[in-house]
């Protein structure tokens, strides 16, 4: 089964005139991914990597029946992006520009609550059904398919632990990269949700960081889960008040410490690792059972 | 990015929120000449960018101008908090009869904006929370409709206002929201908000703005030279490197925010410390960014040895390597290097290092996992 993205998942490429969405194109369509359409205003006709471009979000999504949508544009042109795409009333609508302003963010959420899609993102590096389909930058030599859903904010962190799974024989359902943003469109909780209903999903590896407190949001709903999960926590040695590369990666006052996020998900009954290697020990443990 | 207190009064005053008589001074002299102006009995204000200033010795109340000159000499170039006090802030002493506190802030969890306020002041939001938390309001309000009059007015009647307090109260909630949109701030506060004879004062403000925003407001990009005190990091952002400096003596260099952190964490885990966060961003396609990069990190004097964690993917190898021999051709100063190099012709780079190492002496040691190099990391600064 998997979740957000499989074998009938078809893509758009917003931007995909661009040197990245040209080159993350090729990537997808290697991968197997169907792409099936691009955007970009006043190309209508051209192709890039044999896939047709449209002026608009709408006249592809008609012409292709595509149902998702990855947007490469640039932070300043962003919001109206993914405006565009939920105006078309696409599932899923992925976003991997980093750098979109606070306050457009907070305008998307308004309307993220009124229209049909889901968002993953900003800021983020996709996901990957391996596989079956890629939506989005995930290298595909770390994955294979199985059984564990992963869900993270970071990029190549999450590349290297899965990367250290896949080499140990463990395969995933799904990867979601939910971005590293403060405001993210798909939460942990909302991804958990997801690998708590998927058949194929059999437990779940949570990447936490720094900032924020959706993994004290997140060790609430795993109490409620069936599926083991198992964590891993990024910053412990941040300092506060910093911002550490990703805009949600900064301590606030007493907010968003790594020993908070810790102490909820053990609280949950959630084994933390302290470092990657215990990760690969603890799945391998509690998918034994 | 985050203002002073003076830089945001002066946008607060712009935008008519009373704030006390004061201005901003660098020597003793001028701060003497400010106090005798304002009638020898003032405030001075160390303008560092750190909560609990008033705690750790950044704030004297002076009853002469003279006294003035000298708690400045005393508090200019010294630390609080480890920030450098470069400016001080010199302002009237305020008649105070009651301390209020109001507050903005772009509330993540919600995705809205929350004004807060509270008839108990002179504390920090969190000292607040935890000891008062039946004192504080808040009105969460909608970023397309605005801020609501009735929604002002219901917080209001709810907390207790009323007659004159009720009527500035407003006005204030009014402005401080207005000035969050307009210049899109994460967080902008007044705590103490002081109610004095002659009205409400801002005895202090904060004013964040979101970084992302600012090419929407050029016109405070000016204020940044002064709200940045290490150079080194103030150094890295004009580079557009995304470096914090950490304090240690294992230099770190990784690709990717979480994957930068997680390289600290490791290195404390096996007993070391970090000397700084540096995350390289993408694009390690062209070898200069690479070079940029060891460059800065070993600019702190305290870096024994440097753990460059890439996870090749986009980025080739070859083009990491080629930036680190360009960084090493240049520099003086020889450090031992731990490389965690994957990805995309990885044998390659490797060679190419190693051919380097072998020619020039730098010693430069392989690992397969981060945990390896965390461990070598920590062995190499602790031998040297």
């Amino acid at each position: 089964m998997a979740i957000l993205v499989d074998e009938n998942t078809k893509v758009i490429v917003q931007g995909i005139t661009g040197f990245q969405g040209s080159f993350q194109t090729k990537r997808m369509l290697d991968y197997g991914t169907k792409v099936v359409g691009g955007v970009s205003p006043g190309k209508v006709g051209s192709e890039v990597h044999g896939v047709p471009v449209f002026n608009t979000v709408e006249e592809a999504v008609e012409a292709t029946g595509a149902n998702t949508s990855i947007i490469y544009v640039p932070a300043r042109f962003a919001y109206d992006a993914i405006l565009e795409a939920f105006d078309a009333e696409l599932d899923l609508v992925v976003c991997v520009t980093e750098g979109i302003p606070l306050y457009d963010e907070m305008k998307v959420h308004k309307r993220l609550k009124e229209v049909k899609s889901m968002l993953l993102g900003p800021n983020c590096p996709g996901v990957i059904s391996p596989g079956k389909s890629k939506v989005g930058l995930l290298p595909d030599r770390c994955f294979k398919p199985g059984n564990l859903g992963i869900v993270s904010r970071s990029g190549t962190l999450t590349y290297q632990i899965a990367e250290n799974l896949t080499k140990a024989g463990i395969g995933q359902s799904t990867v979601v990269g939910i971005g590293g943003d403060p405001m993210p469109g798909l939460t942990f909780v909302d991804v958990l949700k997801m690998f708590e209903d998927d058949d194929e999903t059999k437990a779940v590896v949570l990447v936490g960081e720094i900032g924020g407190s959706a993994e004290e949001e997140a060790a609430k709903f795993i109490k409620k889960m069936s599926k083991p999960v198992v964590a891993f926590i990024a910053g412990r040695t941040a300092p506060p008040g910093k911002r550490m590369g990703h805009a949600g990666a900064i301590i606030e006052g007493s907010t968003g410490t790594a020993e908070s996020k810790i102490e909820a998900l053990r609280d949950a009954g959630v084994v933390v690792a302290e470092k990657l290697f215990d990760i690969v020990n603890e799945i391998r443990r509690v998918m034994e059972k | 990015m985050r203002l002073h207190e003076y830089q945001a009064k002066q946008i607060f005053s712009k935008h008519g929120i009373k704030t006390p008589r004061g201005e901003i001074a660098e020597t003793p002299e001028e701060v003497r000449k400010i106090a005798e102006k304002l009638g020898g009995k003032v405030v001075v204000k160390a303008q560092v960018l750190v909560g609990g200033r008033g705690k750790a010795g950044g704030i004297k109340k002076v009853d002469k101008a003279e006294e003035a000159e000298k708690v400045t000499s005393q508090l200019l170039g010294s630390l609080i908090k480890g920030h450098r006090v470069d400016r001080v802030l010199v302002e009237e002493i305020l008649d105070i009869q009651k301390e209020y506190y109001l507050g903005y802030v772009v509330d993540k969890s919600k995705r809205m904006s929350t004004v807060i306020f509270s008839k108990v002041g002179g504390m920090d939001i969190e000292e607040l929370a935890s000891k008062h938390p039946g004192e504080i309001h808040k009105i969460h309000f909608d970023p397309l409709w605005g801020l609501q009059d009735y929604q002002i007015r219901k917080g209001l009647f709810k907390a207790g206002f009323s007659g004159d307090e009720f009527k500035e109260m407003f006005r204030l909630i009014r402005t401080l929201s207005d000035i969050a949109y307009k210049y899109e701030a994460e967080l902008t506060e007044i705590n103490p908000l002081v109610v004095t004879n002659n009205g409400f004062v801002a005895a202090d403000a904060r004013l964040n703005i979101d970084d992302n925003a600012i090419f929407r407001h050029p016109e405070l990009e000016t204020l940044r030279d002064a709200t940045e005190v290490d150079e080194l990091e103030r150094e890295a952002r004009l580079k557009g490197i995304n470096y914090v400096r950490i304090g240690g003596d294992i230099g770190i260099i990784a690709n990717g925010a979480g994957l930068a952190m997680t390289t600290m964490d490791l290195i404390q885990v096996m007993g070391g410390k970090p000397a700084n966060f540096l995350d390289t961003g993408g694009g390690l396609a062209d070898p200069i960014k690479m070079k940029a990069c060891l460059e800065h990190v070993l600019k702190d004097g305290n870096v024994k040895v440097v753990f460059i964690n890439i996870f090749a993917e986009i980025t080739r190898c070859e083009k990491v390597a080629e930036g680190i021999i360009l960084a090493l051709d240049e520099m003086k100063r020889k450090v031992p290097l731990v490389f965690k190099l994957v990805g995309t012709n990885e044998e390659i780079g490797r060679n190419m290092l190693n051919k380097y190492a072998k020619e020039k002496g730098t010693p430069i040691y392989f690992v397969e996992t981060i945990e390896e190099g965390a461990k070598k990391a920590v062995e190499l600064a602790d031998g040297v």
